[in-house]
């Protein structure tokens, strides 16, 4: 048994090791908040966790930024995420649960597959992709990195899960017995039970899409075409600090990429702090990470 | 058990309607999932002829100069980035686990989760600028690490622990999160009859909380080598911002890509890209094989 000393000596230790990491996490994100006001100078001369006044300033010259570019990149981004939400959800949805309460040639096959391919890190793939689509002539098209985002194993496994721990088969038979279709004991009975995984699968699959930086990387050679992800890239080739060519004529100062870094991240945090309370739930039960 | 598990017995190889559900599904994972993988591994053993060319290309391109390198660069990352995330994850989550209770507790799971909302290029530039010493947060801690400049700071040298530590930040939270979880599902009654029998918590940690982890630490360690093996972004970005004095053929990944894009060798570039195939499908499939970890039916 420990003495009561020692006890003390061990808790305060463990606080400040706690409170350390969390100064480590939260310090670069409340950088970033502060520092996207600041203007060119402030940034290297102020306190680097002191606000500015110039956030308004930074914004107008982000906006101009190649004609408005930023705004492109943004719009596309949402234009692929969501499409491609849309058709994981119109997928995967069915397809787990058919894989939990279905039977059919093949099921267990098709089962282990997701798996292991769920479980490979998305990147693996994109090259092998890049090859195939450029051999079919579909490469620098938004099909080009919408449909294999869509193609989302991770959410094919929750939805499987999911009904198959949280769904009857009897509601189901019952159903059947009803005189419901395959089709209607889905629509009518099934879907509406499965409202939280459809919104799980949405939102990881939502941030994946948002985060994906190798495959329009690969997949989109022109700037019209690229997500926020990849343009910041592009930006950050026209910013002094980082690229000292460019000098004092520079497109971009670095306040203005912080505040792009920070409108590029937007959409997925304010997902994310509303979504807290859920998603960590999600993560402790679902038992896989995202 | 469920009606379609007792039909089950009773199968035949015609339609059910269970196909006409997972066919959307389906349709991606072959055009998305196998086609692809298929199509590289028949690049990587042909010709830019289209003849068959044995394993040339995977002799070529490890002989290439800055393979080797590239896969120093690759096992030195992975070997800290494992290290260093297995270490402080399980340290965190058993510290949030025993330490902090009630609101604290949920407030720290938030705080080390959110980073977790960032990835690939967003991440990556904003720890651009926290390694800059001149505008950095923790400029002091930066200068003494690694230098005073920003170009002194990204040296080749530096970079796996950059990596590791950009990684650490965006990714190490989820898994506290989930390691927490899978604390809180052993039983107080086992921690209690430990803490009976004069166990502290140094000795319940090691003795029984770890040994209850293993099979989520050894899930954690197989994701994380697979996808650390696929190092693009981090390189890729700081390439850009050393200015030169990073190469643009730094990991394994960045190298298949040159291939691809500034040699239009795709042969070369499916042979790499098999090689990473390989390993990340050894991982996985070994994985759901004997892990343990997944329950298919």
């Amino acid at each position: 048994m420990w003495t009561d000393g020692r006890r003390m000596v061990a808790r305060t230790v463990s606080t400040v090791v706690l409170l350390a990491f969390a100064v480590f996490f939260v310090l670069p994100m409340v950088w970033l908040l502060l520092a996207s006001t600041k203007s060119p100078s402030d940034l290297v001369n102020g306190h680097p966790l002191s606000a500015g006044s110039d956030l308004l300033t930074n914004w107008r010259h982000l906006m101009s930024f190649q004609d408005g570019v930023v705004l492109t990149w943004m719009g596309n981004s949402v234009l692929y995420a969501l499409l491609s939400v849309v058709l994981t959800l119109l997928v995967s949805i069915p397809a787990g649960y058919a894989l939990a309460l279905m039977d059919f040639v093949g099921r267990k096959l098709l089962l282990v597959v997701t798996l292991v391919v769920m479980l490979l890190p998305a990147t693996a793939l994109v090259l092998p992709i890049f090859l195939e689509l450029s051999y079919l002539n579909l490469v620098n098209t938004t099909a080009s990195v919408v449909l294999p985002m869509s193609f989302f194993p991770f959410g094919v496994y929750l939805t499987y899960i999911y009904f198959s721990t949280s769904v009857s088969g009897d509601l189901l038979d019952a159903a059947r017995l009803d005189g419901c279709g395959e089709v209607a004991t889905f629509t009518r009975v099934a879907l509406p039970l499965a409202k939280p995984v459809v919104a799980l699968v949405g939102f990881f699959s939502f941030v994946n899409n948002w985060n994906n930086f190798f495959l329009p990387y690969v997949m989109l050679p022109s700037s019209g075409k690229y997500p926020m992800q990849v343009g910041l890239t592009q930006m950050l080739s026209a910013t002094p600090t980082f690229n000292p060519v460019v000098g004092a004529n520079a497109e971009v100062q670095p306040p203005e990429l912080v505040l792009a870094t920070l409108v590029s991240i937007a959409p997925v945090l304010l997902v994310f702090l509303f979504s807290q309370r859920f998603l960590i739930a999600g993560l402790t039960a679902g038992g896989t990470k995202g | 058990m469920s009606a379609p598990a007792a039909a089950a017995r009773t199968r035949s190889w015609r339609l059910a309607p269970g196909h006409a559900f997972v066919s959307g599904y389906f349709v991606l994972l072959v055009a998305f999932g196998i086609a692809p993988a298929v199509y590289a591994l028949y690049l990587s053993v042909t010709d830019s002829g289209g003849g068959f060319a044995g394993l040339a290309n995977f002799v070529t391109t490890f002989q290439d100069y800055r393979f080797l390198p590239a896969l120093g660069h690759v096992a030195t990352y992975l070997v800290l980035w494992l290290v260093f995330l297995t270490i402080f994850v399980l340290v965190l989550a058993l510290l949030v686990h025993r330490v902090a209770a009630g609101w604290s507790r949920a407030a720290l799971r938030f705080v080390y989760y959110v980073p977790g909302a960032l990835a690939g290029a967003s991440s990556v530039l904003l720890w651009l600028f926290m390694l800059d010493p001149s505008v950095s947060p923790a400029a002091d801690v930066v200068r003494f690490l690694w230098g005073d400049t920003f170009v002194s700071v990204i040296s080749p040298g530096h970079l796996p622990w950059l990596f590791m530590l950009i990684a650490f930040w965006t990714g190490a939270g989820g898994w506290i999160v989930v390691m927490y979880g899978a604390l809180n599902t052993i039983p107080h009654e086992v921690i209690e009859a430990a803490r009976v029998d004069g166990a502290g918590p140094v000795t319940v940690a090691l003795r029984v909380q770890l040994p209850m982890l293993r099979k989520w630490i050894v899930y954690m360690l197989i994701l994380s080598l697979a996808a650390g093996t696929q190092l693009f972004v981090e390189p890729q970005l700081v390439s850009q911002a050393s200015f030169g004095v990073v190469g643009t053929d730094y990991s394994l990944n960045q190298l298949a890509y040159l291939y691809a894009f500034n040699q239009g060798d795709f042969n070369g570039s499916a042979a790499i890209a098999i090689d990473l195939l390989i390993v990340a499908l050894c991982c996985s499939g070994l994985f759901v094989a004997r892990g343990g970890l997944f329950d298919v039916d």
